[in-house]
């Protein structure tokens, strides 16, 4: 492997690590300060003091999670300018107004409010640190939202022109950028799913407190408002899930073809429920699966809400066949096409260079109209072969079936929790659901990780949809030092990690042994 | 001044701005450096529990300073820290390490035992300063890099700036780049000594250890800065002039004596600085001396920063390539993106009122033993 070659991948590979373990700890950060700001709100208004003890159970474990998550995040975003400097200047002028302004508008928030929260019980009045607790969730939840309209602009960029005198994008709209139907989209996904998995988190560990028979009002307690907030994540991740598909559809095509494992589409396009891949080699464009369970016109119904609409697989779009509003078979752009449009836009980026240090103008606007008019595909210019823009479709293809899955299991379990906290408390109680409670906090951190795993692998080669490859955004550094570091990193983290369930585990235990709803006293 | 040029100075002196603020902030990583100096086991608790409530300030001011840089002049994000590789992430990797510290330092469970936190906690008090005065030092000495963003269109080495081969190391070598760094670690020390003067009580043996420590740490700091500020003053650094770098020498003396006001700031910053150490060392009754120093540093920071960039200079000056270098100018974000933030900027007034308010709440009383132990929540 060349250097190049073998430096993308450790920056990759260093980017996921650091992402997927910041992504281990920011929804539960997410989900349990609402949930913690609902107790307490309870606390507030009914005066019941079972419910500040309750309320600050759950605040520690909040505050064990918070850190790692604070600790994680720092990396993630100077990782843009160490791993990623090309990148970095190429799309600095909107990328990084996004991330500033999350660090005056929410990161302050958080780091204020939550000082109160932990230590302003006895400092400020009651309704001063009920006001904290929510301005706590808040500047969480805003956290999220910069860096997801930033996600959301990589892999659906608008709201900027390139500037050929920079040799980089400049903003053109801050509105567009902003609230760009991918990025609000992303955003409530990401939010709502943090909500789902801290109400199974809740439901874990009171599942546990019940199995081990302690607490288990304050257990009862807990699981109740874990399973609301739970259930309208759920329900709420499902929808904007949904809106996501159906944006990848228009905006990342091959990505979606690619989470079906879809080569050659058709008209009235089966969704598939259940599915195995048969190995790269052996596959074929009409047979790429080795077994699966097909939803008739499904994938075309869930994408266009009609279910004889055609969906264009991996082959067609490379060969830029699909169809017309009047259902023809209709020849765009194949990706040997883009790439000549992007080599063109290249060269003449070039031009316009020389042209420049000639300080020759007329020839600067000749080239500079010919990098405009072919910039839409410039960094397909990068691709060596219309294949290089396929994605990894085994990765994407199962990430997408694990996070359904996994959603659709959630889904149910919250139907059931809520069911029997109404109606059949006692059955709470027994075992199989205790080990149910608990088990089910592994599945929703699977169902996380997997979303996030099909939402970036599934965008590869792109640092930049279309306009920009990983091979051209990364740091003019040595491989073996990005190896380094991964590996530095994949060890303090994984240290880390399990301090922090090893703490969390002994705090529920050694607390679940007295009295939880007094805590307050 | 055109709308581009107001706006990039705008931009700087937020940056300016936030680097004096964590500098002050810093006393949280000079206070860790001083946790195991003669302190038992209970004073050691006060100290902790006093930074662990500040910690988040310092990380955050530290992300924000990180993320306004990228927003602003992303040229520098791009090539400080994707060329000194090494040197940045050795300063995150002690700052991620300081994340975890507090609130697992004394939870049943933490697997690695107290004191390996509090090690942890010692590595950000020392390196943190020291590196973070190491970077804001290549802002005077320059770095060993070249850009050429035409690099960008070569697919098999499309990076658009490269560094020296040790990444970053050869500015933590380099002895005035270290020099500012050891200064800026005494100085955290000293406003950690006036900082646990101001919040911890009745302790009058740590009070009045502080005081001593406040004074040593101060001279040390100041005998370094001193040395620090003649060596700058003396310091031959690049200027764009008609088109063209131009090496001058005393250029930063000369950009302090012809924006003159700042010169005002600085040495109003260095009074304010030294009467907060010498007061707090010798009037055993007086707290306030961390609100003096810390203004005079936030002062002096601030006027540092508005040297290094103002007036045409190259802030990152190139060691290899003088053509390279970066002024606030030649890298900074459009005009538009700097408009759209600047919009957002209006709200950090408020941002900033909130966050003092919050504090002033959260430190009308100090900092007991008793209050530690009635809180069921302490590091």
């Amino acid at each position: 492997m060349n250097e190049l070659a073998s430096l993308v991948d450790w920056s990759r590979a260093q980017f996921a690590l650091t992402a997927m373990y910041h992504w281990l700890f920011v929804p539960l950060t997410i989900g349990l300060s609402v949930i913690v700001a609902i107790m307490e709100t309870i606390y507030v208004r009914t005066g019941q003091e079972r419910w500040k003890g309750i309320t600050k159970f759950w605040m520690t474990l909040f505050g064990i999670n918070f850190a790692c998550g604070v600790a994680t995040g720092l990396i993630l975003e100077f990782e843009f300018g160490t791993n990623w400097s090309n990148y970095s200047w190429f799309v600095g002028d909107i990328f990084g107004a996004p991330l500033a302004i999350e660090g005056i508008l929410a990161f302050f928030m958080e780091a204020t409010f939550i000082a109160v929260m932990f230590f302003g019980w006895n400092k400020v009045s009651r309704g001063f640190h009920l006001a904290s607790s929510w301005l706590t969730a808040l500047g969480v939840s805003l956290s999220a939202l910069w860096i997801l309209v930033a996600n959301s602009w990589m892999q659906y960029p608008v709201g900027c022109e390139f500037d050929p005198a920079q040799m980089r994008n400049v903003m053109t709209d801050f509105f567009a950028v902003a609230l760009s139907p991918v990025a609000v989209n992303k955003f409530f996904h990401a939010v709502f799913s943090g909500w789902c998995l801290a109400g199974v988190f809740v439901i874990g560990v009171s599942s546990w407190l019940m199995w081990r028979r302690r607490n288990i009002d304050a257990a009862k307690s807990s699981m109740r408002v874990g399973a609301w907030v739970g259930m309208a994540g759920i329900l709420l991740t499902l929808w904007t899930g949904h809106g996501s598909a159906v944006q990848v559809a228009r905006v990342q095509p091959m990505k979606l073809a690619a989470m079906e494992g879809l080569y050659q589409g058709s008209v009235g396009q089966s969704l598939v429920g259940v599915g195995i891949l048969k190995p790269e080699a052996s596959r074929t464009p009409d047979y790429p699966m080795a077994f699966s369970i097909e939803i008739p016109k499904g994938l075309s119904y869930l994408i266009y809400s009609e279910g004889n609409k055609f969906v264009p697989g991996i082959n067609d779009l490379i060969e830029g066949i699909t169809i017309n509003a009047e259902g023809d078979t209709v020849h765009s752009l194949s990706y040997a096409d883009k790439i000549a449009i992007g080599k063109t836009a290249q060269q003449a980026l070039r031009e316009y260079s020389a042209a420049y240090e000639a300080g020759d103008k007329s020839a600067m606007d000749t080239a500079a109209a010919i990098v405009k008019e072919n910039f839409r595909y410039f960094g397909y210019g990068y691709l060596p072969s219309p294949q290089a823009a396929v994605p990894n479709v085994d990765l994407t293809f199962y990430s997408f079936r694990i996070m359904v899955m996994a959603g659709g299991y959630l889904l149910a379990l919250f139907v059931l929790v809520l069911f029997l906290c109404y109606r059949r408390t006692e059955v709470l109680e027994k075992a199989w659901l205790c080990w149910l409670g608990m088990i089910s906090v592994a599945v929703v951190w699977v169902c996380s990780q997997s979303g996030w795993v099909l939402a970036e692998a599934g965008r590869q080669p792109w640092v930049i949809q279309d306009l920009m490859p990983v091979t051209a955004g990364i740091s003019g550094i040595p491989a073996s030092s990005v190896q380094l570091t991964f590996w530095i990193f994949a060890f303090i983290f994984t240290a880390l990690l399990i301090a922090e369930i090893s703490i969390m585990l002994r705090y529920i235990s050694s607390a679940s042994k007295t009295n939880i709803e007094k805590h307050s006293l | 001044m055109e709308t581009l040029s107001l706006l990039q100075a705008y931009w700087w002196l937020i940056i300016a701005v936030l680097g004096g603020i964590l500098v002050f902030l810093l006393f949280v990583q000079g206070g860790q450096s001083m946790l195991y100096c003669k302190a038992n086991e209970s004073e050691r608790q006060l100290m902790v529990n006093s930074l662990g409530r500040k910690w988040e300030f310092t990380f955050t001011t530290l992300v924000t300073f990180g993320g306004a840089f990228f927003a602003s002049f992303p040229l520098f994000y791009s090539t400080s820290f994707g060329g000194a590789y090494w040197l940045w992430m050795l300063i995150l990797l002690s700052f991620v390490v300081q994340a975890v510290s507090y609130e697992f330092r004394r939870k049943r469970g933490n697997l690695y035992g107290t004191r390996f936190y509090d090690g942890l906690l010692m590595f950000n008090g020392l390196f943190g300063c020291v590196l973070l005065g190491v970077a804001v030092g290549t802002f005077f000495f320059g770095g060993a890099f070249t850009i050429a963003k035409t690099n960008i269109l070569d697919g098999a080495a499309p990076v658009i700036s490269q560094w020296a081969p040790s990444h970053g190391l050869e500015a933590i070598a380099c002895w005035k780049n270290l020099l500012l760094g050891v200064a800026v670690f005494f100085l955290a020390r000293t406003m950690a000594s006036l900082y646990f003067i101001n919040n911890i009580g009745d302790s009058e043996n740590l009070t009045a250890r502080m005081r001593r420590k406040a004074l040593v740490n101060g001279l040390l700091f100041a005998v370094l800065f001193v040395a620090f500020v003649v060596m700058l003053m003396l310091n031959t650094g690049l200027r764009y002039v008609d088109g063209t770098f131009v090496s001058e020498p005393y250029l930063y003396f000369h950009n302090l004596t012809s924006m003159w006001v700042l010169a005002v700031i600085f040495l109003f910053g260095v009074v304010a600085v030294l009467y907060g150490i010498l007061r707090s060392a010798f009037d055993s009754r007086w707290r306030a001396g961390i609100w003096y120093a810390g203004f005079g540093t936030f002062a002096v920071v601030v006027v540092l920063f508005l040297i290094a960039g103002y007036a045409d200079t190259a802030y990152l000056p190139s060691t290899l390539d003088p053509a390279s270098s970066l002024t606030i100018a030649n890298s900074s974000s459009s005009l538009f993106t700097l408009k759209a933030m600047s919009w957002v900027s209006i709200l950090v007034p408020f941002v900033l009122a909130y966050i003092c308010y919050v504090w002033r709440k959260m430190n009308a009383t100090q900092l007991t033993e008793k209050e530690l132990k009635e809180e069921n929540h302490s590091y």
